[in-house]
């Protein structure tokens, strides 16, 4: 651990880890903070996966710039972390007359921005693209540049990038305050000390706001924007082969429904502001809403898919657009505040903005001839061919095992995710390393299996294996009171 | 490496697999194979510990283990091997099929399968319930394994979401096993499992049973810390204003079991949306040739028993099918469910099936019926047969033989219909 | 003075609510049953009910962890929490093959409790 940090990114979301790569191409002393157990425990681990075209954002603004040059870069770099991605364009849904002209609107600023190739499709047009689609279609607006990604593989794949390039990775290291030399900032109390540092980065999601205030910058608040959503069965994927999104009318943004990457069905998310960060619950009203929302763009979407709901939060900032920026005072620090939606998007290039701004404002950015920028996924059994998994079987006899029946994980591929750079120390890391527990029968069947390999893996007791870290344990107490 | 070649392969070694299994050796199949994902064969029987098996079939009154240990014993005695921790990846259109486990990849080329893959549980995420997503939550299933194979208390103060059999049986469980079982909900306004078990596994412990009930949220962030139970009206909506937090640290649910159909699904079997299981005829035979469904995940039974003895038909046509060619595709008739039956198996018959060979129609009624009722059996729209039971419950199965006499009107039919209709109603008609 | 009390027959699936009166140890006036089973149920459900009752035991070097067991006969309800609590605190070594005795003759009742399934030793040892 060195004296002096030249940077300390503060949050290991998808921005935060995706910084500290771009980073990493500079010989430069780098530290990354995370409060959580695991990177991608705040809203990078809970959104709708999608890489936007960019006619949504309005021109001119960060968010467009940066939603442009971001989604540009997501083939080079998710071939380089091996992490998938699919641009297979998306639509936008018109359902009246009116929309049609809403959708002419979108196809103007989506121009202005810079979106190429996008067109009007009639309504039967867009049936044979997606014959489940409502009845009541009048249109839709293709754009050939949407994707889909997985948040949680990019912010991994980043992070281990990173961290394989030189970056130390701090986890459950929580950030409470700044050391001030002056008017400069130079370093980082948090609860596992202080770190000094020349540069800090704020990459800190929804609590972006509190650090800001720390550091004396008082305008800007982040309210938490929770979105809820559903995941359906792979055998939805029927009804659902594209990306839809709903077309935005004056009163409502709608409900998106999408397909996945992963070939799952996604629908939502709704938009609620609330006041606690920490509220990751799913309402009763709120899944009302994104199901009668998704029905009107595919009414035969049923409910007895479902396999699972869960709530992201949005950080919503005072401001319409990212706040991106060195403040004056105090110096030596560098903000990344409000990056919501196109957040992900533009994570790529807002980490090559952080490089232009550091780089400006003085920090001495000499190559890193050492600079590797590939990164190797955990081996993902179900998709390899015979022979491929022939030979890692002979490497290494547990991936002969299966352990998740649903998404065919073998226990060779937990061992991976165990053992790996950033390793899983929880079954939700487990869950976002590997597919475990993401299918129909939602870990019913991994669960007991799993409790044992953990424990091997991380040389703990079954009863200290948790779900999310802290105390998210699974187990009580042996059955019985004799030991064996 | 060369496949392995197999007359009869069965896929589960629960009562359903060991069974069919047994039978197909027993009807001169020559090698029948058992593949087992678990490190022991029994299916879910090991961690059924409590008694009510083997009334019927071994006139015993057994637990889960003995019964599976005695048809461990029957279908070695056979000459019926079982593989376990082995995993099947895929079954191909010639039954070709391809496995996993032990270290290595398998490849089997079978000429005739037994699908005896069993049911799983509904999970929460499928339930929807509102609230956080804590660690707590467990099927009554999971939980089940976890305290009775692997020696784990899951919690310390229980609350069971659903009646149904397996949550009462382990509300007994862990009450016995010194944890609290504070409530259990269900959300018909009867109890889902069977009467027995209300007796001697939620009365006996004086657990609060709360019928037309739900758990409308979760709360707690790490750990389940609450949930809150709500009253509910006749179609099932939460009532407000009757809602209520309990405290307790675990959920368990025994919402449903549904057909374990993945297997079946990746090799092209057709299902039946009623069943969520194997869409078959009275061979209990699948829409792909060679390709038999047995047990629970052709539609789920209520006694290990009935599972046993339909699984050893779909075992001695499997045999049959490997020794010789399977008999040639007839027009089947199909079999509908008619008023008050919720699903009936098999779905579709050969016109000779109550002439040459008893064929059983399993089937549940959608609704309890607590009072005389007459199962009726119609052949297009003139009434074939009927049969009187005292009551009739959806968690108790209902079976009824075609009878020889009434073959030849049953051949003619292009459609039989099964109902469950009042005696009362049936007397007048 | 007679006390009332309503018991759900378990001698088949169907289940009759059965009402009764019981005084000074006697039971009379049954009332409900479709069968006459139902009337010798009654009497001994109410005066002294019995369970047929399973649970598990500790094993050790074995290749599972817990050994499955069961009375041999039913045993008086009352004593079903006692036992199970008992029995929490047993170990047992494999190889065990069913039917053999646990532990015998539990809280005087009479009834041995046995094992319910075989268990091998763990391999390797």
């Amino acid at each position: 651990m060195p004296e002096e940090y030249d940077v300390i990114i503060i949050g290991a979301g998808a921005v935060g880890s995706l910084v500290a790569r771009a980073l990493a191409r500079y010989k430069l002393r780098l530290l990354l903070l995370d409060k959580a157990s695991d990177v991608a425990e705040g809203t990078t681990k809970a959104n709708t996966a999608i890489v936007h075209a960019g006619y949504d954002a309005i021109p001119g603004t960060h968010k467009a710039r940066l939603n442009m040059a971001g989604s540009r870069m997501y083939d080079t770099v998710c071939a380089e972390l091996d992490v998938e991605f699919d641009r297979c364009g998306s639509y936008v849904v018109a359902l009246s007359e009116t929309d049609l002209a809403t959708l002419e609107s979108l196809i103007q600023r989506g121009s202005r921005n810079g979106v190429p190739g996008m067109r009007i499709l009639g309504a039967d047009e867009t049936r044979k693209r997606e014959p489940s689609i409502t009845d009541a279609v009048t249109g839709s607006l293709y754009a050939p540049t949407g994707g889909l990604v997985d948040p949680f593989q990019l912010c991994i794949g980043a992070a281990e990038s990173a961290v394989l390039n030189g970056v130390q990775l701090l986890l459950e290291t929580e950030a409470t305050g700044f050391v001030f030399e002056g008017e400069r900032i130079s370093g980082v109390v948090t609860n596992r000390g202080t770190f000094k540092s020349r540069w800090v980065v704020i990459a800190a999601g929804l609590w972006a706001d509190d650090l800001m205030h720390q550091a004396g910058l008082d305008g800007f608040t982040i309210k938490p924007r929770k979105g809820e959503y559903f995941v359906l069965d792979k055998r939805a994927g029927e009804q659902v082969r594209t990306v839809l999104f709903p077309c935005p009318t004056p009163v409502s943004k709608g409900i998106m429904v999408t397909r996945t990457i992963h070939g799952n069905v996604l629908l939502g998310p709704n938009a609620n502001t609330i006041d606690d960060k920490n509220d990751l619950s799913v309402t009763a009203s709120g899944l009302e809403e994104v199901l009668s929302g998704a029905r009107k763009l595919i009414p035969s979407i049923n409910h007895r898919d479902v396999i699972r709901s869960f709530a992201g939060l949005r950080a919503s900032g005072s401001s319409d657009d990212f706040y991106i920026g060195i403040p004056v005072a105090p110096s030596g620090l560098l903000v990344l505040a409000g990056i919501e939606s196109p957040g992900l998007t533009a994570a790529p290039a807002i980490a090559e903005e952080v490089c232009s701004l550091l780089r400006e404002a003085g920090l001495r950015m000499e190559t890193n001839p050492a600079y590797n920028p590939e990164r190797r996924a955990i081996p993902r059994f179900s998709q390899l061919g015979r022979e491929q998994q022939q030979a890692l079987i002979a490497q290494n006899p547990r991936f002969a095992n299966v352990v998740c029946r649903c998404e065919m994980v073998t226990e060779g591929e937990i061992e991976a995710a165990c053992r790996a750079l950033i390793p899983a120390r929880t079954y939700d890391g487990l869950k976002r390393r590997t597919r475990l527990g993401s299918g129909r029968c939602q870990g019913a069947f991994d669960l007991p299996l799993v409790i044992d390999i953990m424990a091997r893996e991380l040389g703990i007791s079954p009863f200290e294996v948790t779900l999310r870290g802290g105390c998210s344990v699974f187990l009580d107490r042996p059955t019985k009171e004799v030991p064996e | 490496m060369r496949p392995l070649k197999v007359d009869v392969l069965v896929i589960g070694s629960g009562p359903a697999g060991l069974a069919a299994a047994t039978q197909a050796r027993r009807d001169g199949a020559g090698r029948v194979v058992i593949l087992e994902r678990n490190r022991e064969a029994g299916g879910i029987l090991p961690q059924c510990i409590h008694n009510g098996f083997g009334l019927r079939v071994f006139g015993r009154d057994l637990t889960g283990p003995e019964y599976a240990q005695r048809w461990k014993q029957q279908a070695a005695d056979a000459g019926v091997t079982v593989l376990t921790r082995t995993m099947v990846l895929s079954i191909a259109p010639e039954l070709q099929v391809s496995a996993m486990g032990n270290g290595r990849l398998l490849d089997i080329d079978a000429k005739a399968i037994v699908l005896a893959t069993g049911c799983r549980e509904r999970p929460r995420g499928a339930l929807s319930i509102p609230g956080t997503r804590p660690a707590g939550i467990y099927t009554a299933g999971t939980a089940q394994r976890l305290v009775n194979i692997e020696g784990f208390m899951p919690g310390k103060r229980f609350v069971i979401l659903g009646s149904g059999d397996i949550g009462m049986i382990m509300a007994r469980r862990l009450t016995l096993e010194g944890s609290q079982v504070l409530a259990m909900a269900e959300i018909l306004p009867y109890v889902s499992g069977l009467k027995r078990n209300l007796v001697q596994c939620v009365r006996d412990y004086d657990i609060p049973l709360y019928t037309s009930t739900t758990i409308t949220e979760i709360r707690g962030r790490d750990r389940v810390e609450s949930v809150v139970l709500c009253a509910v009206d006749d179609r099932w909506r939460p009532i407000a204003g009757t809602e209520r937090a309990v405290a307790c640290d675990t959920l368990l649910l025994s919402v449903g079991l549904i057909p374990e159909i993945e297997l079946a699904r990746l090799a092209s079997v057709s299902l039946d949306p009623l069943t969520g299981g194997a869409l078959v005829d009275e061979h209990l035979s699948t829409n792909v040739p060679g390709i038999y469904a047995a047990g629970n995940m052709v539609h789920v039974y209520d006694l290990v028993d009935s599972v046993s003895e339909s699984a050893q038909r779909a075992g001695r046509f499997a045999a049959q099918a490997a020794l010789r060619q399977p008999p040639p595709r007839e027009e089947l008739i199909p079999v509908v469910a008619g008023d008050n039956v919720h699903h009936v198996v098999p779905q579709r018959l050969r016109p000779r099936a109550a002439a040459s060979e008893q064929a059983i129609l399993e089937l549940r009624v959608s609704r309890p019926m607590e009072e005389p009722v007459a199962v009726r059996l119609f052949a297009d729209n003139s009434l074939v047969h009927s049969e009187r039971l005292r009551y009739s419950r959806p968690s108790e199965m209902i079976s009824l033989a075609l009878q020889p006499e009434h073959a030849q009107r049953l051949a003619q039919a292009a459609q039989l219909l099964i109902e469950v209709i009042p005696m009362a109603l049936h007397k007048e008609s | 003075m007679p006390e009332e009390r309503e018991i759900i027959c378990v001698t088949c699936p169907m289940g009759c609510t059965l009402r009764a009166l019981v005084e000074g140890g006697e039971v009379s006036q049954i009332s409900g049953q479709a069968c006459k089973r139902g009337v010798a149920f009654a009497a001994e459900e109410i005066l002294a009910p019995h369970r047929m009752f399973t649970t598990s035991v500790t094993i050790r070097n074995g290749t599972l962890p817990l050994l499955p067991v069961r009375s041999r006969s039913a045993l008086p309800k009352h004593l079903l929490l006692p036992a199970a609590a008992t029995l929490r605190q047993v170990a047992v070594d494999a190889p065990i093959s069913l039917n053999d005795v646990i532990y015998a003759d539990i809280l005087g009742s009479g009834v041995d409790i046995v094992a319910s399934r075989d268990i091998e030793c763990a391999e390797g040892k």
